[in-house]
């Protein structure tokens, strides 16, 4: 099976200072991959520079798009990434306010994307729009109402429906279930994990969180201080570590 | 008998660096070879701490080997899991090699139907196909219907590991690892997995596995593996 992303040798430092280090890694169509570490590790900065959200300092992206060509994402005009990242790309935020429109509909966020993709009639949208939020579970009758409104579980449902209404093939997701009440995160673990499955995404994941990890993600890579200390199948991660960095954050987790 | 070799070993030793317990290391496995063929079952035997669980886990690549080869077939060339890529990993587990503990990890929220028809979507069945393979193994195993629907975060030990058998060998493949799949479950339902069992490897499925239980051995091992632990050796 070939690859779906390539990163080589990525970096990104912040003047003097490291976001991250000469970070490799390969990712197949539907496939997982979480990124863990500490708070400083350099997990967000380098999802971001995988993004093309942040320029790299050095190393190359590649990206296998949806007609089978490779694109170089260092190369690219400016209108070619916003074009990726509105046809073929998602992105779910930590904070959904991030993410949202706050002053527009609960309907309208979740029909935007698939506006900016040139669909027009409006009652088809409306019917998508209330078909994703039904199946982010979040009652149909709330689709003009704004977000403000919603609770903090109910926005991040929210954003990840308008973000997987396009069905992106790529989904860069930044500890989309921090911050929230554990009964509101096994319910968002769950519709990815489901959504993940049925439209075949691929993904890359930033949590701190090792049991989202072994939940959602096939293949895991630990970070520390801009590198990727160790990398392989999550459950070889988790089970088996082999750097010390991985060995106290494994052995830290408190089970119950 | 001329089955054909599923699985060999050769040479393989796992030990652990707890780099946090002053790079303490302890050796489980040295030196270890074995060879395990279509149709057979081989029963690991030997005392607590002779590293069964680890070599299960070092097969199933959970563990990763210090030295030596594991040598699976998949479809029909043979791969080194020891040195295989975590896609080529992958692959080998959704396909060709299955493993059972004896603990369900329970998914929040998913109820027992699916957890248990789960392998068999991965591998491209419908899901109503799926479900139908899901009840047969149920009620095979005596999992009452009203619990199908539940998650099995709530389930009793024995009903967990009835459901953890049922998501294990839902889809047929070469090489079964069993790790007491059977401890909590009373006597009926030992003889249903050991029925299960047979039928697996009279399909040509190739099983290594760990029972306790005497009775439970005697029903499935064609032939023991003895070992011990290696630090008292």
């Amino acid at each position: 099976m070939s690859a779906l992303l390539q990163v080589r040798g990525l970096s990104r430092h912040y003047g003097q200072r490291v976001g991250c280090e000469d970070v490799s890694f390969d990712l197949h169509p539907g496939e997982l991959l979480c990124v863990v570490g500490e708070s400083g590790s350099g997990k967000s900065t380098l999802l971001n520079t995988v993004a093309a959200q942040l320029a790299p300092t050095a190393g190359s992206v590649r990206y296998r798009q949806r007609d089978g060509e490779w694109l170089e994402l260092g190369t690219l005009s400016e209108a070619d990434r916003r074009r990726l990242a509105r046809e073929e790309w998602g992105f779910v935020t930590q904070n959904p306010r991030d993410g949202l429109r706050l002053n527009v509909s609960a309907g309208a966020n979740v029909a935007e994307r698939l506006m900016a993709l040139g669909m027009r009639n409006y009652s088809q949208l409306r019917g998508i729009a209330r078909s994703w939020l039904e199946r982010v579970e979040i009652d149909a009758s709330r689709i003009d109402d704004a977000p403000t409104g919603f609770s903090g579980g109910m926005q991040q449902r929210l954003q990840i429906a308008r973000t997987l209404v396009t069905q992106p093939r790529l989904v860069f997701m930044d500890e989309p279930t921090a911050g929230l009440d554990v009964s509101v995160q096994a319910r968002i673990l769950d519709l990815l994990r489901r959504l993940v499955n049925e439209l075949g995404l691929a993904a890359v994941m930033v949590t701190h969180d090792l049991a989202v990890a072994r939940l959602l993600a096939a293949r895991t890579m630990v970070m520390q201080g801009g590198r990727v200390v160790e990398t392989g199948l999550t459950d070889q991660i988790l089970d088996d570590p082999q750097h010390p960095y991985t060995q106290l954050l494994v052995s830290s987790v408190l089970t119950t | 008998m001329t089955s054909a070799l599923m699985l060999e070993l050769r040479d393989l030793s796992k030990s652990f660096q707890l780099h946090h317990q002053h790079g303490a290391r302890l050796n489980v496995l040295r030196g270890l070879d074995l060879r395990l063929h279509a149709g057979e079952c081989v029963v690991l035997s030997g005392p607590s701490g002779a590293g069964k669980s680890t070599l299960l886990r070092v097969i199933y690549a959970n563990y990763r080997p210090t030295f030596g080869a594991v040598h699976v077939r998949h479809d029909d060339r043979w791969l080194d899991l020891a040195k295989a890529t975590s896609h080529e990993v992958l692959d080998v587990r959704r396909r060709t090699l299955g493993y059972v503990s004896q603990f369900l990890r329970v998914i929040p929220r998913v109820p027992t139907l699916d957890i248990v028809a789960e392998p068999a979507v991965q591998m491209g069945a419908s899901t109503e196909n799926a479900r139908q393979r899901a009840s047969d193994l149920l009620h095979r195993l005596n999992v009452p219907e009203r619990l199908w629907q539940l998650p099995p975060g709530t389930f009793s030990g024995g009903e967990q590991q009835r459901v953890n058998i049922a998501r294990g060998l839902i889809v047929p493949r070469p090489v079964l690892l069993l790790d007491e799949p059977t401890a909590s479950l009373d006597a009926d339902n030992r003889a249903v997995v050991a029925e299960l069992l047979a039928e697996a490897r009279a399909a040509g499925s190739a099983v290594l596995g760990i029972f306790h239980d005497e009775d439970m051995r005697d029903r499935v091992a064609t032939r023991l593996f003895p070992m011990q632990a290696l630090e008292a050796a």
